[in-house]
């Protein structure tokens, strides 16, 4: 009797301490949301973040963006070839490209790239008592120091994204016609005619800033609430990958069965 | 100096964003063939639409000059609606007939118009009156699998004879 009132007693603790969770991360987001905005009256914070977040990780973007471009030219060249359809490669690596690989992996290299150096910067700044120090003087740290780093990872991830899909569709238009040799007409045409501006790009986009809000959200929070030790703070940038990458795989799938049926 | 330098490097962070989708859009989309506006819009029935989609172009003559602007049935006659939104600068005449299509043996299937020579045009809300309906390929190779078969069993028939 007694061991099934333990477990239950566990049970219940288990499930208040997830709502607690979810409950504060929520607080925090709506923090985030609404006096964040207060980041803009001082935009010289947002745009210096903007310029550490986004300017630093374009190059990594690009060159995994023109790399998964020339992949999916050869790739796509060897498949439909087997069809005798090589010609609208151009169109799948457009539609792959916008729809999926696009948002999604340079979303997986922001975490890697933004989101760590975020959460390490918080976390540290927790564990030497700066976020307490700017409490005891009435500054609000979700608003002087979140705030800002969300905003600026909100605005560089669709950026971060278009430039990936650009460059990949260059890189696929690289192989496919330059080396491959299938008629750059088709190419192009193709594309053209089989993307379409709103679904497509339009719902690309929208995913891009969906992962924006997720990627850099999920990097700031667990920065905030890492134990405030030099283990803690390594844990919490490891948290942030892996629950940040899953959540981003997550909602893509839940987006893309809600958008392209 | 050091603030400026910043400011550069993000204001050309974002340009290089607004510029990749100006790309996308451009060069993938079909931005410069869309618009919104300038087009009105026209009805036909037709028995089958096969596989018609919404936001099909509608051609003629080989040209698109309009999209598939919605789907509909029509439970009296049992039939498919098909609103045709058509580019303003386009005008047909009133006995236009439309036939749904298919670009290729495989391909996607678009509205085909066959002008007539009727001296008003079609006016905005105008059904078209003359239609043919899609070629479903199943049928058709029934059909086809069903005559060869007669002519074979009727070829025995003779030799019987």
């Amino acid at each position: 009797m007694t061991a099934l009132l333990d477990r239950l007693d566990l049970l219940g603790a288990r499930v208040i301490g997830l709502l607690a969770m979810l409950g504060e991360g929520a607080m925090l987001f709506f923090r985030l949301l609404t006096r964040g905005l207060g980041a803009f009256a001082r935009p010289r914070l947002v745009i210096d973040q903007i310029h550490f977040i986004g300017n630093y990780s374009l190059v990594i973007i690009a060159v995994s963006g023109l790399f998964i471009g020339f992949v999916l030219g050869f790739q796509g060249d060897y498949i439909l070839s087997r069809y005798g359809t090589e010609q609208s490669v151009g169109l799948l690596v457009a539609l792959a490209l916008l729809r999926e690989l696009g948002p999604v992996v340079s979303a997986l290299l922001f975490a890697g790239r933004a989101g760590t150096s975020l959460t390490a910067e918080i976390g540290l700044m927790k564990a030497g008592e700066q976020l307490a120090a700017m409490e005891m003087m009435a500054v609000d740290p979700v608003q002087r120091v979140l705030a800002p780093r969300f905003w600026a990872g909100v605005i560089a991830m669709p950026v971060l994204a278009s430039v990936f899909s650009a460059v990949g569709i260059l890189g696929g238009w690289l192989i496919s016609v330059k080396l491959i040799g299938i008629d750059a007409g088709a190419f192009w045409g193709q594309m053209e005619s089989g993307v379409d501006i709103f679904t497509d790009i339009g719902n690309g986009l929208l995913k891009s800033v969906v992962f924006g809000f997720i990627v850099t959200f999920i990097a700031l929070r667990e920065g905030f609430i890492a134990a405030p030790t030099p283990e803690g703070v390594s844990r919490a940038t490891t948290r942030t990958v892996v629950i940040a990458s899953l959540l981003v795989l997550g909602v893509d799938f839940v987006m893309t069965a809600l958008m392209f049926r | 100096m050091q603030t400026r330098s910043v400011n550069i490097s993000v204001g050309l962070f974002v340009m290089l964003g607004v510029a990749a989708l100006i790309f996308l859009a451009l060069q993938a989309g079909n931005l410069a063939t869309f618009r919104r506006g300038e087009s009105y819009e026209i009805s036909a029935k037709f028995d089958n639409i096969g596989g018609l989609k919404d936001r099909a172009p509608i051609k003629s003559a080989g040209v698109v000059v309009g999209r598939v602007a919605g789907i509909g049935f029509d439970d009296q006659t049992y039939q498919a609606v098909v609103r045709l939104q058509l580019d303003k600068r386009y005008a047909f005449p009133k006995d236009t007939s439309a036939a749904i299509l298919t670009a290729g043996l495989l391909g996607e299937q678009y509205v085909g118009l066959n002008a007539g020579g009727d001296p008003d045009n079609l006016e905005p809300g105008a059904r078209i009156s003359s239609t043919q309906s899609a070629v479903v390929l199943e049928t058709l190779i029934s059909q086809f699998l069903f005559k060869s078969a007669a002519d074979a069993g009727g070829g025995k028939k003779e030799n019987a004879q």
